[in-house]
């Protein structure tokens, strides 16, 4: 019975290599569903997965994490660094057939900087002063002042075709649930709570993909999307290390069909101090914090080794990572002379520390995130070793948020933060930024970090914009704001019938180049419905 | 039985009231808003942008006045838009100026979730009436102990656990059945015996694990009704009077055994539709357990309200209904005899 | 409850089954830091999702943690949801079901109207809601399903009150000018005092099992904690591979949760006056 649902599937076909032939679907799922395909104003990242397949962007970075046109063909920056004018790509055209020209990239801009378009993306695009179409082709915005992170924000903007959406309510409009974009697809249909189906754009202004359908299914449980995977009914899937490193290998079945794809992760785990709290406004304490965590030991144990340490807010190996700088090595005498030195003592024995007759003990709260719980429950066994006594309270993500970070209740957080491409983070690190509700929870105060973030800002110069990065992280490495845990790396199954996907990953991740996937015919599933399979 | 009906229904709208009162203030307990969802935990959300969005939906205006925009508003079941999902219309579809439909949210789940209920309710019953009857008989000897063992390990046992064990060995060891979701991708392409046998295939586990964990209630209810009934005095007259036991059994006792069933089934809506939330999840259902769950999860008000409302609302139908029902078959209770 | 009567319950050969199965789950609990091999926090990250073994009898989770330690710690916290959450129920059910059975009138009415109401919002749904706007923590979650479970006690008690003020022994003592706190506390609580037991016994039952849901959707009592809900739900993910970590949780929670059903119907029966003839 078990062979039966896979009647045209002889597995030695999976290592064989296929000519490129277009056809075929790809099937993956997702956990939530998208509220709507407007990303700007959607925003999770299920829609982002899926409007990211329909719609285009002015410019896109390609497998080596530089910077090209996608739908520009060209852009210039003015002498004086505040204007940069794109070109477009000729004769681009919409899904529907209607030109695309620059007054839809226009239109786009208006729509997303409106003051009634209520979109979490907005205030990069708040800072351009000015925009301008002059002719159908060109498309030129002009900033205050030079705007180094500009053409990142480029790459994340998804044109939308203005002659569909004028005079709707952004927020309203079908257009969020039947889009017409540009890109590789289009979608098909969207059957509300069971999958979206999308088929290739005959008109894509970047040439036609390889695969003809796309399709995501939405299953809510991740065990159950494991199951799917497992029984064929699913191509894809992001797998968690233990399912990477012991399940599937585990199973011979399971390492026939499935190839497994690691890539560095796009996000890193770190342990932050709420620095208006002491003793953590004491950088002694900091350090000896970070010292007295084993950061290898979270990599082993919670990553299965996958993953990496960091001592700089990039994804290592890009130019904007520092590559001097070294980790806090795992020392818990330093710790604990560190700690001595900023008046902690255990006088009475117990094995807590304690200053002024009051214990070192705080919580640390992180949310409901397998790994992230595990890190912390690392932590907390490693901080025992040197006196200072941690609880831990995981936290459904709402409350956490409202809860804890917005009003600041809290002494340490374990989270995550996303390794943008772009070197800014002025909304994490400066110190404007610690209003409630900002990203600069923790409070970070330091002159000489704003200053330096100011200064990236400003400067349009890679070589010299990597100096000021270079250096930031160093500061901040020697602050000790947070601790670094680990950047994860993100791991994927994907059915050996897909073939064209580079490994190893290239910087870019293996979705870089998701076009060019095809699936061989023979080794496509049946078109025929799973219970007449299980007949044959 | 007019006035008897009209005094129900006028009865149900103090418990709507009140209904709505204690789920309106518990949500707000919560702390938190719509503009706490993980979308707007992003670098560039900006604290302005959530001030405005937390104005436009009267989050920043005293909860009495809140209450009191709600109570208006429901009384004309316009519960508004979900927050989170794009503006959907919560409870009933809206139809724009350009003559777009959008369906409303409880509008797409509610059949989903109605269908799976009645169809494990149809099981429950149809298994658990033969059962107690067989409990009943059988009363002390082996067949009932072993009901009643089989029933309490049913009812014993955690539901999710058992749907990923039956997903597992069903699904991917012998593919025999669908693992989750409603209906196969290929679905629409198929004909229409096809897609009669691919959604029977795709419901067979969802609605058939909680009903084994509802028998136990139902088999030992119809058990005890069943006894009862035995020892009541037409009964032994029945006997006496030298009818076949079958006859005894399948036309005095059932039918007087049964009759309280009725609002047993009535008073287990509640509990169906709130068990719905792991199942759904598990098996990828888009019905009305899902939907609640995702909502509480965004913070998502009106969709919380509007679930919990009609949520009950279908409780006090389903009540009434059974009511009447009971009303009808028992003609002491029309009367005015006995109730309560 | 009077010890015939208990005796009797146990005769029933599923109810002494429920009984001896909660003792000795009450016990192991009870016992469980004397007798868990390891600590049940105990990190080794050298021997992560370990199949049970001489050294781990029910083999180590995705921590290393040994998995026997962590249930028997872990039935700990289980069993206290339950018993504190139906012990809430049960007071606030004790507590309004005398005032309504006892001084009946518009307070009982206002009651009633209050247990209809909470009766007909799908009892999941309010928890759900209330948990995930609380901060979770297991007092919460204790507290939550005990607010949410009272209204069953409510009507049992108002109606044990409602029978029991007619027979004589009341009668009596109301007209010997008994006062009502000493006629609730001596003679009608107490001769309402065996269904409200067995509506407890299953209760808890429920209670245990309502704490694995809750876990199974990360509202239940929080890592790195354990519960048998929480075990068997980091468990889940690994179904098919790690088939330890969600086995014994499941059985645990099975077999206890079986104890108290049995135990509880148990008693019933020997309370239901109808098995006395037979």
């Amino acid at each position: 019975m078990t062979s039966c649902g896979k009647p045209n599937q002889d597995t030695t076909g999976y290592t064989k290599t296929f000519p490129v032939e277009s056809g075929g679907t790809l099937i993956d799922a997702t956990i939530g569903e998208p509220s709507g395909l407007i990303y700007m104003v959607a925003g999770e990242s299920a829609a982002a997965a899926i409007s990211g397949n329909i719609f285009n962007k002015l410019l896109k970075y390609d497998k080596n994490l530089d910077i090209e046109g996608e739908l520009a063909e060209s852009w210039l920056i003015s002498s004086d660094q505040k204007t940069i004018t794109f070109k477009l790509k000729p004769n681009l055209k919409w899904a529907d057939g209607k030109p695309l020209t620059s007054e839809d990239v226009l239109f786009t801009w208006k729509l997303v900087t409106d003051e009634n378009t209520r979109s979490p993306y907005a205030s990069d695009y708040q800072l351009v002063k000015k925009a301008e179409a002059p002719d159908s082709n060109t498309f030129s915005v002009t900033y205050d002042k030079a705007y180094a992170p500009a053409l990142d924000s480029w790459s994340g903007l998804q044109v939308l075709p203005k002659h569909l959406l004028e005079k709707q309510d952004i927020h309203t409009t079908a257009f969020a649930r039947n889009p017409v974009g540009s890109h590789y697809y289009k979608l098909d249909s969207w059957t509300h709570g069971e999958n979206l189906k999308l088929s290739r754009n005959p008109k894509s202004v970047l040439g036609p993909a390889n695969i003809d359908k796309l399709i995501t299914r939405i299953i809510p449980d991740n065990s159950a999307q494991f199951l799917e995977l497992m029984a064929d009914n699913i191509d894809s899937m992001g797998l968690d290390p233990i399912k990477y490193s012991r399940i599937i290998p585990a199973r011979p079945e399971l390492q026939k069909k499935l190839a497994l794809y690691k890539e560095l992760g796009n996000s890193y785990t770190y342990l932050g101090f709420n620095l208006k709290h002491k003793p953590f406004d004491d950088i002694r304490v900091r350090k000896a914090i970070n010292y007295a965590i084993d950061k290898q030991e979270i990599i082993d144990g919670v990553y299965l080794g996958l993953g990496i340490n960091i001592a700089s807010p990039y994804k290592p190996g890009t130019r904007w990572s520092n590559p001097e700088l070294k980790p806090y090595p795992y020392d818990v005498e330093k710790a604990k002379a560190l700690l001595k030195e900023a008046g902690f003592a255990d006088s009475d024995g117990d094995g807590i520390v304690e200053r002024d007759g009051k214990p070192f003990a705080f919580e640390i709260i992180t949310n409901q995130n397998k790994e992230r719980e595990k890190s912390a429950v690392l932590i907390q066994r490693r901080l025992k070793d040197v006196g200072i006594d941690v609880q831990i309270r995981a936290i459904e993500w709402a409350s956490f948020i409202s809860r804890f970070i917005k009003t600041g209740d809290f002494d340490v957080v374990v989270l995550g933060w996303g390794l943008g491409l772009d070197p800014d983070q002025f909304s994490i690190w400066h110190s404007s930024q610690n209003q409630p509700g900002q990203f600069n929870f923790i409070n970070y105060n330091n002159p000489q970090i704003d200053a330096l973030l100011e200064q990236g800002r400003l400067e349009l110069n890679p070589d010299k914009r990597m100096k000021i990065y270079h250096e930031f992280a160093k500061v901040l490495l020697e602050d000790s704001p947070i601790v670094y845990l680990s950047a994860g790396y993100g791991l994927t199954a994907i059915h050996k019938r897909v073939k064209g996907i580079d490994s190893p990953a290239p910087p870019a991740g293996i979705g870089y180049n998701s076009h060019e996937w095809y699936i061989p015919e023979q080794l496509r599933r049946a078109e025929t419905g799973r219970n007449e399979i299980a007949e044959k | 039985m007019l006035k008897y009906l009209v005094k129900r229904v006028l009865w149900m709208i103090p418990l709507l009231i009140g209904i709505s009162l204690i789920s309106f203030f518990i949500m707000h307990l919560a702390p938190g808003d719509i503009t706490n969802n993980e979308a707007a935990f992003n670098p560039k959300a900006s604290e302005e942008s959530r001030q405005k969005l937390r104005e436009l939906y009267n989050l920043d205006k005293p909860v009495i006045v809140q209450y009191g925009l709600w109570l208006k508003r429901m009384g004309t079941l316009d519960f508004g838009n979900s927050f989170a999902s794009h503006q959907k219309p919560v409870f009933w579809q809206t139809t724009d100026k350009d003559g777009n439909v959008t369906k409303g949210m409880i509008q797409e789940a509610l059949p989903i979730t109605l269908m799976i209920n009645i169809l494990g309710l149809i099981i429950t019953l149809s298994l658990a009436i033969p059962l107690g009857i067989i409990a009943a008989r059988k009363y002390t000897q082996w067949q009932d102990k072993s009901i009643t063992l089989f029933n309490f390990i049913g009812f014993s046992i955690p539901g999710f656990w058992l749907s990923l064990l039956l997903m597992y060995w069903l699904g991917v060891m012998n593919n025999w059945l669908p693992i989750s979701g409603l209906h196969s991708i290929n679905y629409e392409s198929l004909d229409t015996w096809a897609k009669i046998k691919d959604s029977i295939s795709h419901l067979i586990l969802p609605v058939i694990i909680p009903s084994v964990t509802g028998l136990a209630g139902i088999t030992l209810f119809v058990k005890n009704g069943m006894l009862d009934v035995f020892h009541q005095d037409y009964i032994t007259t029945a006997r006496a009077k030298g009818l076949s036991e079958h006859k005894v059994v399948y036309t005095h006792a059932l039918r007087n055994a049964l009759l309280p069933l009725i609002t047993i089934v009535g008073l287990s809506i509640p509990g169906l539709i709130g068990g719905s939330v792991i199942a759904e999840t598990i098996f990828a259902i888009p019905g009305m357990g899902k939907l609640f769950f995702d909502s509480v999860l965004m913070r998502d008000f009106p969709v919380i309200m509007g679930i919990l409302t009609i949520g009950s609302t279908l409780t006090l139908i389903g009540n009434l209904l059974a009511d009447l029902a009971y009303a009808w078959a028992d003609p002491r209770v029309r009367r005015g005899v006995v109730r309560n | 409850m009077n010890k015939a009567l208990f005796k009797k319950a146990l005769s029933n050969p599923l109810a002494m089954v429920g009984f001896i199965i909660i003792v000795s789950v009450f016990i192991l609990a009870m016992l469980a830091p004397f007798i868990s091999p390891y600590d049940p926090n105990d990190i080794d990250v050298k021997a992560i999702l370990l199949a049970p073994s001489w050294q781990h009898w029910m083999g180590t989770d995705g921590l290393g943690r040994d998995v026997l330690s962590r249930m028997l710690h872990g039935g700990r916290i289980s069993l206290l949801v339950g018993l504190v959450a139906v012990g809430i129920a049960t007071a606030i059910g004790i507590v309004l079901g005398a005032i309504s059975g006892y001084y009946r009138g518009w307070v009982d009415t206002l009651i009633m109207r209050l247990v209809d109401v909470m009766l007909s919002i799908p009892s999941f749904f309010l928890i759900l809601a209330v948990i995930a706007f609380l901060t979770p923590s297991i007092w919460n979650i204790m507290i939550v399903i005990g607010l949410t479970s009272w209204m069953g006690v409510t009507r049992l008690v108002r109606a044990e009150f409602l029978s029991l003020s007619g027979r004589e022994f009341v009668l009596a003592s109301r007209t010997l000018g008994a006062k009502d706190a000493r006629l609730i506390f001596t003679h009608l609580l107490p001769n309402s005092l065996t269904p409200i037991i067995v509506s407890a016994v299953l209760g808890v039952a429920g209670a245990v099992l309502m704490e694995s849901g809750l876990s199974f959707l990360g509202l239940g009592v929080q890592a790195p904690q354990a519960s048998w809900g929480n075990i068997l739900t980091d468990g889940k993910e690994y179904i098919q591979f790690a088939w330890w970590l969600s086995l014994f949780p499941g059985l645990a929670i099975l077999i206890t949760v079986l104890g108290y059903n049995l135990l509880g119907e148990g008693l019933r029966d020997a309370l239901d006056p109808r098995s006395n003839n037979k």
